[in-house]
Formats: structure tokens, sequence, C-alpha cells
């Protein structure tokens, strides 16, 4: 009963040091700086993003040691719409992302516990969300209710909500009947305890690699609402209006679009990076 | 005036509506039907039948876990309140329950520890956490567990630690009723013994009552003060261990008490005809007719009821047994029946 059943191994591997993969080590760091830009955007940027220097307009990245990544077209500074660029993107990508996820996972736990009418109603919203074009709801939206940010970025959060709503509900009905919810409701659990410190943890690795899927979603869905015009609204600038707006200088001054793809491109992966690596730290059969 | 029993269960009825094919009608299958059951304190109750046969949804009605459709569960004279109402919630620390696959009823996400100490959060015993932790150790020492295992994962011990575990968790709030669902088919046979050990050392030290739902006619024999054979959602013998197990009345009982092998012992087991019962398409009469070898004309037409029997009081529900009819075999009386007719040896 003793020293036979337990394999050196084992006893080890509770002080086992946690080697980091080097890839995410990199998503760390970069989303990091990512982070550290958007909070601290006023005071990194050189310039305004809207102040204007038209004698260099169209500046090439290098061709004068005032913007490094060079100018737009009004002679705006690349590397300061780029840093305010970022700040926007984040908000908006991050704020939809857990809006959704929130939205999702809340109404699919209450379908998955409640079953019967609940279900229906929330599997039809599911269904209807599912169905409807996106950018009509956008459009539609948007053109009853004014532009402003808040709104923008709660319209983005619905995009994906059905998704995790779907998710939510079909992992809590099958938890429910695996044996560790039924066993913590006869020792009379109430419904938050059985939820919130028993399936949710145990479902969370399948939604947060959801969520690592609809942030790049969402970064990309802004920046076509945004080259739509629906989006964020000049003199305001994110990620995807800028790639929008460079796409018509795109083979005279190719730096004005390609900077803010670098960083959707590396922001992305970052994050599916990341949550990949998180959803195998969160499951402690797999250590 | 007598005290009330522990848990006395009446006439429970369980029925399902199942659907044969993707357009059937639903049938209705009665799970458990009319079952009744007491159970004192302290004492063990062995619930054996083969697989089907209601076993586990008496545990679950008994338990309060589902309502019955008919009758109704006492537990120390109170009635079983609705499913996931407070006071059925609150009712939990008196009652538990443990399962048949330990790694399913437990979170692997979770320190087997902190598991333990949930039933002990949830109705509030031991006011600070340092207490809690003491009552951990101390269950996981009474189940033969070392505390310094309360940091495992649920997946880092083995089957038969596990189950421990899960019985620590049962233990924690001190239940006057622990109903074990096939505690013991999910382990290996050197730890079933151990398993089973622990069952009667922890019942005789803690005073529970235990409802032990089992296959395992020997493990039943081992643990229980009493026995009841279900068939068919029946009960249709119930009386001592070693009574029933060593010469059972109910030809079912007989068939099922021959089905255990004996190293040395001449192997005459009765083989029973006919297929196994399907709940959806009860046959008439006594459910047990069309595979019993010493069927009447009455067990066909009239259903047995489960009654002491003339002779020695053991309760049984069979006409033959009851020797309310003869037995058709060559002059034997019913009440000695223990060699029923058709008896096959079995190469």
């Amino acid at each position: 009963m003793s020293g036979i059943a337990l394999p050196i191994g084992l006893v080890d591997g509770r002080k086992r040091r946690r080697r980091w993969p080097l890839l995410v080590l990199a998503a760390m760091a970069w989303l990091g700086l990512m982070l550290g830009i958007a909070v601290l955007a006023d005071a990194v940027a050189p310039y305004a993003y809207t102040a204007l220097d038209l004698r260099n307009r169209l500046a090439a990245p290098g061709a004068t040691w005032l913007h490094p990544l060079g100018t737009d077209e009004l002679g705006r500074d690349v590397l300061s719409r780029l840093i305010f660029s970022i700040r926007m993107s984040l908000l908006i990508a991050f704020g939809a992302t857990i809006i959704g996820a929130l939205i999702g996972t809340a109404l699919g736990v209450l379908a998955a516990h409640f079953r019967g009418f609940v279900e229906q109603v929330v599997m039809a919203l599911v269904d209807f969300s599912a169905s409807l074009p996106f950018l009509i709801l956008a459009l539609a939206v948007l053109a009853f209710f004014g532009n402003s940010l808040t709104l923008f970025i709660c319209l983005l959060g619905l995009h994906a909500w059905e998704r995790y709503a779907r998710i939510a509900r079909g992992l809590v009905i099958s938890a429910g009947a695996q044996g560790y919810a039924a066993a913590v409701r006869q020792l009379g659990a109430s419904p938050w305890r059985i939820y919130g410190r028993h399936v949710l943890p145990n479902i969370a690795s399948t939604l947060i690699v959801s969520m690592t899927l609809a942030f790049p979603e969402i970064i990309l869905l802004e920046s076509g609402l945004s080259f739509l015009g629906l989006g964020v609204q000049p003199p305001e600038t994110s990620l995807g209006a800028m790639v929008g707006y460079g796409r018509e200088y795109l083979t005279r001054a190719p730096w004005i679009l390609l900077s803010p793809a670098v960083v959707i491109v590396l922001t992305t992966f970052s994050v599916s990076v990341l949550g990949d690596w998180l959803r195998d730290r969160l499951d402690p059969t797999l250590h | 005036m007598r005290k009330a029993p522990l848990l006395e269960a009446m006439g429970l009825t369980r029925r399902y509506a199942m659907r044969r094919g993707f357009l059937g009608r639903p049938v209705e299958v009665r799970a458990v039907d009319g079952v009744s059951l007491t159970l004192e304190r302290g004492r063990t109750l062995g619930l054996v039948g083969e697989s089907g046969c209601g076993k586990s949804t008496t545990g679950r009605l008994v338990l309060g876990l589902e309502m019955p459709d008919a009758g109704s569960v006492a537990f120390e004279g109170q009635p079983m309140p609705a499913p996931g109402t407070p006071p059925w919630r609150a009712m939990r620390a008196r009652m538990q329950m443990v399962f048949q696959d330990p790694l399913g009823a437990l979170d692997r996400r979770m320190a087997i520890g902190a598991q333990i100490a949930e039933p002990l959060e949830i109705h509030g015993i031991g006011a600070r956490r340092a207490e809690r932790m003491e009552r951990v150790a101390a269950l996981l020492r009474d189940v033969g567990l070392r505390p310094d295992q309360a940091v495992r994962y649920p997946h880092e011990l083995s089957g038969g630690q596990r189950q421990r575990a899960v019985l620590a968790r049962a233990l924690a709030t001190d239940p006057a009723l622990l109903v074990c669902d096939e505690p013991i088919s999910a382990l290996d046979v050197s730890i079933q013994a151990q398993v089973m050990n622990l069952l009667v050392e922890l019942q005789s030290r803690l005073g529970t009552a235990i409802l032990f739902v089992s296959h395992d006619l020997r493990a039943v024999r081992q643990v229980s003060h009493r026995v009841a054979v279900m068939y068919l959602g029946r009960i249709v013998e119930e009386g001592e261990p070693d009574a029933v197990l060593h010469d059972p009345a109910h030809p079912y009982a007989q068939a099922l008490v021959s089905a255990i092998p004996h190293p040395g012992r001449g192997q005459r087991r009765i083989l029973l005809q006919g297929d196994p019962p399907n709940p959806a398409d009860r046959p008439s009469g006594c459910a047990f007719h069309p595979r019993c070898p010493v069927a009447v004309a009455i067990c066909a037409k009239e259903d047995p009821m489960l009654k002491p029997r003339p002779g020695d009081g053991r309760r049984v529900a069979c006409h033959v047994a009851q020797g309310e009819v003869p037995a058709p075999s060559v002059g034997r009386s019913a009440a000695g029946l223990n060699r029923p007719a058709q008896i096959s040896k079995a190469a």
C-alpha cells in the first residue's frame, strides 16, 4: 500500500520543473508587447495619429529619420497610426471575444440546465443567429442606432456567441450524464457549485480553444466592417481600417498596408498558440 | 413504541417510456414495480438480481435521486422531498451514494482532498479551513489512504484507491445511510475483498446503514444482514443471507445460487430455459413463469404476492414455494423445494 503503488516518476512529477516551449514564450512576448503598446499608446507614439506632415507625404520607411515606418497619403506617421490602431483593435477584439464567450456560454449552460422550453428558445435564437448574415445584422444595427465604439464592440460580441452556446450546451449535457456531475449533485451541491466548480472547469478547454479561434475572426471582421465604412470611423483608426484605406496605395506605398497586416497576422497567430498551450495546461491529466 | 426504521420504502414504482425504432410507439417499461423494503440503523440490506432487473433504479429511488411514479420513501420517518429542493439538498448529508465507476464519479480536475472536503463545505461542517482539512485527513486514514495522498488527482490513484476516495467523500458528512451501487464490480478481485472488508469495518465503527446493490452473490452474502432477490422490477424473495443463499425458496433464486461456482462440489447448475426477460413485455401472472422449471398452470394467470412462507416465515413470491399448489415434480413437498425438477448436469 505504501511504496509499491507510487512509481518514482509520479512522486517527482509534482515538483517537476515546467519547461516552457519557445513558441509559447515568443507568443507571450508578442502579446505582452501589444498590450503594453495599447496601454501606453499616448506615451509611445511619436506623433498624434491625426498629425499631418504634408512635406513628407507617402514617404517610404527609412526615407527620413522622422518617420521610421513611413507616412501615408496625407503625411500621417504610419508608426503612430499603427500604435493607436493596435490599441483600438485589441480593445475591440478582446472585448467582443469576451462578450461573445460570456453570453454564449451562459445561454448554453442555461439551456442545458433547464432543458425543455428554455432550451428550445435558446436553440431557436442560435439557429436564427447562425442563419442570419452577420453583415446585414451589422448594417441594420448601425443604421438604426448610429455608430459608437461601445455599440460596435457589443455588435461584434454577438458575432460568434451561437458557437459558444452550442458547444457549452452540448458539453454541459454530456457532463451531466457523466458520473462526476451526478456525484456532486447527490452530495447536495447547489447548481452554482456544480457548474462553477466542476462542469465549467471541465469544459473550459474546449471553450478556450474556440475563443482563440474567434479572436482572429473578430479582428478580420472588424477590418472588413471598417473597410466598408461601418466600423471604426475616421479619424479614429484601427488595424482593419488601416488595411482598408491603405489598399488604394498598394502598388505605390505598400508599407501603409503591410505594417498593420503583419501585426494582425502575428497577433492572431500568438493568440492561437497561447490558447492551445493554455488548453493543455488547464488539464491536470496531461501534465 | 417501536422507533421508525431508518428507511422505509412502500410500493415503489418507476416507469420509463421507451420507443422502439424510429417511429415506434412509446412502450412503457416498468423498471421497478412495487418494491417495498425497510432498512434498520446500522444494518445492511443486499439487493441482488441480474442486470436490468431494477436494482440500481431502486437504489436511486431510495436515495430520492429520482421520484417514484407510485409509492413513497420515508427516511427517519420523514417523507422524501422532491429532488433539487433545498430540503432535499440538506438531506444529502444524511444519505450518500457510492458509485460503480470511481473514476467517473470523481472530478478529474480536482485533487481528491478537495473533493472529499466538498460535502463538508456544502453542508457547512467545520467552520474553518484547517478544521475541514483535519477532517479530510481523518477520513483518508479511515478508508486506508494516507493523508498526504490528498493532493493527488484521481488519475494518479489505482482503482481501489479511487474507490476508497469515493467512500471517504461519501462518509464525510457521517451519513446514516449509504447506498452502494455495484461498488466493487469495477475492481479487481483482490481489491474487491479489501473494499468489502473496509465497508464492514466502517459500518461496525460508524453504525451506517447500507443498501448494497450487487449482482455478486458472494459479496452480498459477506456484507449483508438481509438479502432481497429482485427479478424484473420486483422482489421475489427476502430473508437472512445464509438462508436465502444456502437454501433459496424461489426458483429464480435457486437458479442464481446454483450459478455460483463451488470448487470441489458437484457442478449441478440449473440452466434457465427461455430468453432473458424483457421489461417492456412483461409475462402475465408470475413474471418468471416462462423460464421457471417448476411452473404450473396458475403461474401464468395469477401474480404471486411477496408474503411469509407458512413453514419458516421466509418472504417469497412464488405459488409453488408457498405450497399453494403442489410442485409438478415427483412427490416433492413445496416447502422443501431444494432441487427443482429440471436439473441439468453442466459439463
